[in-house]
């Protein structure tokens, strides 16, 4: 390791602060007309289009790219507040976040011209939404494993294969997907792979549900019959997708979104310990205050440097390893810290039924957008142990 | 921390490589060192950092006076640095000129109080006070009437038990009883009777993290030279994964302590954002050095356990800062409420006004 591991006290700017006010009081006023419901979004679906062409028409999809693609040429910082609020809102973000975090800047970087110019303006209304196609049946964490086929043919190449566990494929336009092309080199092993833009509501694709268990239906299997995608479809090099994830996979491992998605366990849990809590609960909300106090400076921090120019790469990826491993435990601590409250008052109602849910969905946190043992694993690269 | 002015940190940082290396301390069958090492952190002016220069100190900024702090745990330092520079800081902010040589302040436990009789005298014992038994000074928050005064006293007037502490510098019992201080000032407004914890856990934060910077680096170097079943222990991925949580727990203390030290450096005054951010920054640089010195241990195995090896140089004294001016629970208890006092729903808006 050349260099000690660096948290600049990073604050957030005026401006940012600025946006917080009004995207506050977007979300107020929605409250207020029934325009979303937080419980509904927390136990039921995060799901809603009309929603998310309501947050494009204020500017807050995409914000951050390039006017003439419908962006904002906002700052990155500026993005986390609007991130952060929605997500402690419980705001149905889930039609438009994935475009917005990962998809919309890899066609940025990769996609040709007219590509940019049909899809990004629509994901920035709100129109348009994303779905990644990663994993596979026999390729999860190690996404080198995939054998999804991309086979050359006349103007393009044909998809053959399946990928699972593609979160919102069923309600999704577009994917990105990672298809073979060449198989691996004796040398490489991630040699091989290519990304393409796949158009899904077409014939060739069939999307099958698969229910998690808290009996949600967000996963799925998507399967490729031969399915045609032309060549300007193609993200970047061919065969050289390892190559394609550098700087942006820090954004995407320390956003606000990689430990505040139980954070609504948190608020309830204060509620229902009261003004006077005795000392073990007091310690305990204590504890978790400062630990998210913590996890959220670590998480400016480094979108603070990403907005410097720096490459924060294993400060990206310890801020995810410690924050989901920080949301999955949340709940239990609370479980426990509520032990000894009535339940009388009306609101433990409220707290039991977040607590159940998140108790459910807890396992997954480790598991989604990379295991907590391959982060640990680059982040020992990043130590200089391999 | 990035307030800091990069020149006084590689003068501090080139004063602790040749004169406080903590091979060389470990090795040395005497004290030979302490001296000319004392001598030269006087010199430089970072003993009286936080004294402003009218009053013989060095007028650095707070920030500058944290990056000192966190130099001082990456190097273990075994001085009174970190409580000469509180001493000075307090002796300060109550218009208190500050005396040549090594200083410490009381109490140090957030439970212990002093008072100032009318007579002018001092009543009440302090326990855990670090460096008690090897400084001519301490300076001390006393209360009178509910008012309170920082008092400059000669150590030599108090009674001291000594006691090693778990980082062999020295938590003391002092006695107060009866103890005529050299220099008494009150407290400027705006500064409550926390305001010498508020102080003392930002600094022990950064000892903190820059203590676990370098066991970090020093277990990660360790494991990519140390062999065993035929190949570095670096290569085996149970191994791999303890120093990745290593480092997960030197990010968490090294960014609250830098928070915290950011927010005390912007915002004078010590006032509730202060609190909010030390707090924190205490409960989880003291959770980062229970873990992390745990860790460091179990990447050294047997060779960290011995006394020839440096390693506890750094455990010790991670095990020693977390107690120091509120340890973990007793800062978390005072958090809790506080959160519990404003509300579920303000919660949020308190996080992200931060």
């Amino acid at each position: 390791m050349s260099q000690a591991i660096q948290f600049d006290p990073i604050r957030l700017p005026p401006e940012a602060e600025e946006l917080r006010i009004e995207v506050r009081a977007f979300l107020a006023e929605e409250l207020a007309n029934g325009g979303f419901d937080p419980r509904a979004t927390i136990l039921t679906s995060a799901f809603d289009k009309e929603f998310s062409k309501r947050v494009g028409a204020k500017g807050w999809i995409g914000m951050t790219w390039p006017k003439k693609y419908g962006g904002q040429e906002r700052s990155f910082l500026e993005r986390y507040v609007v991130t952060e609020e929605f997500r402690v809102a419980n705001a149905p973000t889930a039609a438009h976040f994935t475009a917005d975090r990962q998809s919309g800047p890899v066609l940025l970087k990769y996609a040709p011209e007219h590509i940019k110019q049909e899809v990004l303006p629509a994901i920035t209304r709100g129109e348009c939404t994303f779905c990644i196609g990663m994993s596979e049946p026999n390729s999860g964490s190690d996404l080198f494993a995939a054998s999804t086929r991309a086979t050359p043919t006349e103007g393009g190449y044909l998809i053959n294969g399946t990928k699972l566990w593609t979160s919102n494929a069923h309600q999704s336009d577009f994917m990105i997907g990672l298809f073979r092309t060449s198989p691996p080199t004796k040398e490489n092993r991630r040699h091989g792979l290519t990304q393409f833009l796949v158009r899904l509501k077409q014939p060739g694709i069939t999307i099958n549900p698969v229910r998690n268990m808290a009996h949600k239906h967000e996963f799925n299997e998507v399967v490729f019959e031969d399915l045609f995608i032309p060549e300007d479809h193609i993200l970047g090099e061919v065969d050289g997708a390892w190559k394609q994830a550098t700087s942006e996979l820090a954004y995407e491992r320390s956003g606000p979104e990689r430990f505040l998605e139980t954070y609504y366990v948190l608020t309830e849990l204060v509620r229902v310990l009261g003004d006077k809590p005795d000392p073990r609960a007091a310690e305990g909300i204590g504890r978790l205050v400062a630990q998210v106090h913590t996890l959220r400076r670590m998480s400016v921090s480094v979108n603070g440097m990403l907005q410097a120019g720096k490459e924060p790469v294993l400060e990206g990826s310890i801020v995810k390893d410690v924050g989901t491993i920080w949301e999955q435990t949340l709940p239990d601590k609370a479980r426990s810290l509520s032990a000894f409250v009535d339940a009388e008052p009306s609101n433990r109602a409220t707290f039991d039924e977040v607590l159940q849910y998140a108790t459910t969905i807890a396992p997954k946190l480790t598991i989604q957008g990379g295991t907590t043992e391959v982060l640990r694993g680059i982040i020992a690269r990043g130590l200089g142990l391999r | 921390m990035s307030e800091a002015d990069a020149l006084l940190v590689d003068a501090t940082t080139r004063i602790f490589q040749d004169l406080c290396d903590p091979q060389t301390v470990n090795a040395a069958t005497d004290a030979a060192w302490k001296a000319p090492l004392w001598q030269a952190l006087e010199e430089s002016g970072l003993t009286l950092a936080w004294v402003a220069e009218e009053r013989g100190g060095a007028g650095a900024s707070l920030a500058d006076g944290f990056a000192i702090a966190g130099l001082s745990g990456r190097f273990a330092v075994p001085l009174p640095l970190g409580e000469t520079l509180l001493a000075g800081w307090l002796l300060g902010v109550a218009g208190l000129d500050s005396p040549a040589g090594a200083m410490t302040v009381a109490p140090s436990r957030p439970r212990d109080r002093l008072t100032l009789t009318s007579k002018g005298t001092l009543q009440g014992r302090a326990l855990g006070i670090p460096f008690a038994g090897s400084v001519e000074t301490i300076v001390a928050l006393a209360s009178q009437d509910g008012a309170n005064h920082v008092v400059h006293i000669a150590a030599k007037d108090c009674v001291i038990q000594g006691a090693p502490g778990l980082s062999g510098d020295g938590r003391d019992a002092v006695t107060f009883d009866g103890v005529v201080p050299l220099a008494i000032a009150s407290l400027p407004d705006g500064l409550g009777g926390n305001c010498l914890t508020l102080m003392g856990a930002a600094v022990r934060a950064a000892q903190i993290g820059g203590a676990l910077q370098e066991i970090l680096t020093m277990a990660s170097e360790y494991a990519q030279e140390r062999v065993a079943f035929e190949k570095p222990i670096a290569k085996f991925q149970a191994v791999q994964h303890n120093l990745a949580r290593l480092a997960g727990e030197t990010a968490a203390a090294v960014a609250a302590a830098s928070s915290a030290a950011d927010t005390i450096h912007t915002i004078q005054g010590l006032g509730d954002a202060a609190f909010f951010e030390v707090a924190a920054a205490k409960i989880r640089a003291g959770e980062a050095a229970g873990e992390g010195a745990a860790i460091a241990h179990q990447v050294y195995g047997a060779i960290g356990f011995t006394e020839e090896h440096i390693l506890h140089r750094f455990t010790q004294r991670l095990w020693a800062w977390r107690d120091d001016f509120g340890n973990e629970s007793e800062w978390a208890v005072q958090l809790g409420e506080f959160v519990a006092d404003g509300g579920a729903d303000e919660l949020w808006p308190l996080l992200a006004s931060r």
